[in-house]
């Protein structure tokens, strides 16, 4: 079986649903993300997508980066716009208005349209039990508007709304759960993923297509702009935050948690350092942080099985 | 044709319209006084007579937004909504037309907090007024049950592709046991074909919808949207004219009722135009020349229609349902004295705003306004406006 993530680029689709032309700044890995769920999830995908990075970066008029029907209508809908392309359509094909066709309805959104301004509309469409895949591009703050916090800015972080100063250290609080509120709407399916793992990434996408029911991917987006960090180092942090096991890879399929990958588990300090967002971090706060992520790890592999993990490697 | 008469409740008669026109989604959060069409289409999803999805959406924003994306794909799109509801939605209402969705709401016109209350005045569509929907406004249940046929046509015309808003005063009409005639499926059939849209969002034809504009692309992204609702007139009139040789229901963007010699008018929106006509009728019983003007069709607003209404008319008494705080006014005043504006011989306006949140404007609060339209007539006193009614 270990062989088979050599084999798994060449089963990949050559064809590129978002095409190169758009205008994400360098080495983003948010846009990566897109391109990699593009793929899994192949021509017969409809995308709504929420206001931020993503949308700004791949339509600008009269261009666009899209080879799929794509949609965008605000900030913190995009999941009620799929669903209402998913059962428009549903009673079209049920009605002979269009022809049946299994059609993948996929919503995206980064983690302020996810975890903050979107969040009543997600639960909605996921408590409706809409055949639709829902996805989050964390890059842990609003990029898009200028490096603000979200409720999913890790603690520490400084942000240009939560800056480091003498009186604070940054973002206040801890990281929102975003998969454990997902998984609590018992979905089917919910997952993690990075596109520093793409094969984990992919294999997850084309799980969740074949899922009926909603499915809910968070995938961990480095932003070289946001995090300051140099544009050829977004891989790297991607495989940082999951070897040092801040962000793991798992997916949980009908209240069952599997874990993907089990790292070696590199102290939390490696990921931090070299980040220009947590250069203020004293020892101190950085011994906080890695008491935190020991807690909400060892609680994850408490209750996960191994599961798949061939593509993680 | 049907001949069918039935007593029902205006509500109901506007949800089997729109279980005849075939929709293929409603999206439904409960709002009053609209609560009850939404209702009733649930029921009839329910028992099988309406094939079509209802989504229970968790909020008025995601409403239109489920609306949006339904719209998007080609499906015949409904939902309907009220005063806060609308409120809470307008972000996606302004969004609707410009990416031309034909989807049609039922507006139960309700007035906006504070203080709450759920009866009806014209405060929330004004709220949205320049959003770029086609804006109708029905008198009567009828009106509203033919409205709903006639909406649906106007919005999927390729020639239009914009959203229609069919404005029904809240409990007033909403709540109203009427007798309304209905219409058959086969008349339907034959005014209402089925929704074919050109460029739906479809894996066969990819297509980006909702992108985002530059400085130098988003005024042209305008100018178009101006276009299409300005363009919608002949449509509208069209489908209004065909619906009258079909039903022998005739209905026109401004409407007028013993105008024909009339010195003085009041001008009216939605179902104070009744009323108005009652008054009408007294006043011409005691020799007076009065008529009434009814706007029926808001936007895009028929500005040759009204001026051939007005033409030889001394004054006009325009009553508004809405105000536009610390302005001129109420809106449709400050509509029919700017299109008035610089014309030779133009009728004067006063402005009375009356009848807000559900307070009744009867027949006999139409004869006193006409006294006291008449004393500012005559002392050349037609600025500003009138509180009408104000216990002080
Ligand atoms: C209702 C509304 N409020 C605020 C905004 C401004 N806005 C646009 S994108 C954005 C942040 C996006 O952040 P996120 O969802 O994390 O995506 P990212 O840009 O980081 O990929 C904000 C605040 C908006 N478009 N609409
Ligand atoms: S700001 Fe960050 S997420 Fe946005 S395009 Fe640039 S690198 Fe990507």
């Amino acid at each position: 079986m270990n062989t088979i993530p050599i084999y798994a680029p060449l089963l990949l689709d050559k064809k590129e649903y978002l095409t190169s032309g758009h205008r994400a700044c360098q080495g983003c890995a948010e846009a990566l993300a897109v391109r990699l769920v593009m793929k899994a999830l192949g021509r017969d995908t409809i995308v709504a997508m929420a206001t931020g990075c993503m949308e700004i970066i791949s339509s600008s008029l009269p261009t666009t980066a899209w080879q799929v029907p794509w949609i965008h209508v605000a900030f913190e809908n995009a999941p009620a716009v799929i669903t209402g392309c998913e059962s428009g359509m549903k009673a079209m094909m049920r009605k002979k208005k269009i022809r049946e066709k299994k059609i993948n309805f996929v919503s995206m959104g980064g983690d302020g349209a996810t975890a903050d301004i979107g969040m009543g509309q997600l639960s909605g469409a996921m408590e409706r039990g809409h055949n639709c895949i829902y996805i989050c591009y964390d890059n842990e703050a609003y990029m898009n508007t200028g490096i603000q916090r979200s409720s999913s800015t890790p603690y520490g972080a400084t942000t240009t709304t939560t800056p480091a100063g003498h009186d604070t250290i940054g973002q206040m609080t801890n990281k929102k759960n975003m998969p454990k509120i997902a998984v609590a709407h018992e979905i089917p399916y919910v997952a993690t993923a990075c596109p520093s793992y793409p094969f984990d990434l992919i294999r997850k996408l084309k799980k969740a297509s074949e899922i009926n029911g909603p499915a809910y991917i968070h995938i961990m987006s480095v932003c070289p702009t946001g995090w300051r960090i140099d544009p050829d180092e977004a891989i790297k942090y991607g495989r940082l935050i999951v070897e040092s096991c801040v962000f793991p890879l798992y997916e949980v399929e009908n209240g069952e948690y599997y874990i993907n990958y089990i790292p070696e588990k590199i102290p939390v300090k490696e990921y931090l350092k070299g980040q220009g967002r947590f250069r203020h971090l004293k020892e101190s706060d950085i011994g906080r942080i890695q008491e935190r992520v020991d807690k909400e790890y060892s609680s994850l592999l408490k209750i996960a099985k191994t599961g798949d993990s061939s593509e993680c490697k | 044709m049907d001949k069918r008469t039935i007593g029902v409740e205006v509500s109901i008669a506007i949800a089997e319209a729109v279980a005849q026109a075939d929709v293929d989604l409603i999206a439904a959060y409960p709002i009053t006084p609209q609560t009850h069409i939404v209702e009733h289409l649930s029921e009839l999803v329910a028992e099988g007579r309406l094939d079509a999805e209802f989504v229970p959406v968790e909020s008025e924003h995601s409403a239109m937004s489920v609306c949006c994306g339904s719209s998007a794909v080609g499906a015949r799109t409904f939902t309907s909504t009220s005063s806060q509801g609308l409120a809470l939605m307008a972000e996606i209402f302004f969004i609707a037309p410009s990416m031309r969705l034909p989807i049609v709401m039922a507006l139960a016109n309700r007035s906006l907090s504070a203080p709450l209350s759920i009866w009806n005045d014209h405060s929330d569509v004004m709220m949205v007024r320049d959003a770029g929907w086609i804006h109708i406004f029905t008198e009567n249940g009828q009106d509203s049950y033919d409205n709903i046929f006639c909406s649906f046509r106007i919005a999927e015309d390729p020639a239009v592709m914009l959203p229609v808003a069919v404005n029904v005063d809240g409990f007033i009409l909403t709540h109203m046991i009427e007798p309304i005639k209905y219409v058959s499926d086969k008349l339907v059939k034959k005014y209402l074909p089925e929704f074919q849209m050109k460029d739906a969002l479809h894996p066969d034809s990819p297509l980006s919808m909702g992108c985002f504009a530059m400085p130098e692309i988003y005024t042209e992204t305008q100018k178009a949207r101006e276009e299409a609702v300005l363009g919608s007139y002949d449509v509208v009139v069209r489908a209004w004219k065909e619906w009258g040789e079909l039903t022998g229901r005739n209905y026109s963007p401004v409407e007028t009722y013993r105008t024909n010699d009339a010195d003085i008018c009041y001008v009216t929106m939605g179902s104070l135009s009744e009323n108005a006509m009652m008054a009408v009728d007294a006043l011409r019983n005691k020799g007076e020349k009065v008529g009434l003007i009814k706007i029926r069709l808001w936007r895009p607003f028929p500005f040759n229609d009204f001026f051939s209404a007005v033409n030889g008319k001394a004054g006009l008494i325009v009553i508004d349902r809405a105000m536009s705080f610390g302005g001129p006014g109420g809106p449709l005043a400050l509509e029919l004295r700017s299109a008035l504006y610089g014309k030779q011989s133009a009728p004067q306006i006063v402005n009375f705003i009356a009848g807000f949140a559900g307070r009744d404007v009867t027949r006999d609060d139409f004869m006193s306004i006409m006294i006291e339209a008449k004393t500012r007539f005559a002392k050349d006193d037609t600025s500003g406006y009138v509180f009408y009614g104000v216990r002080e």
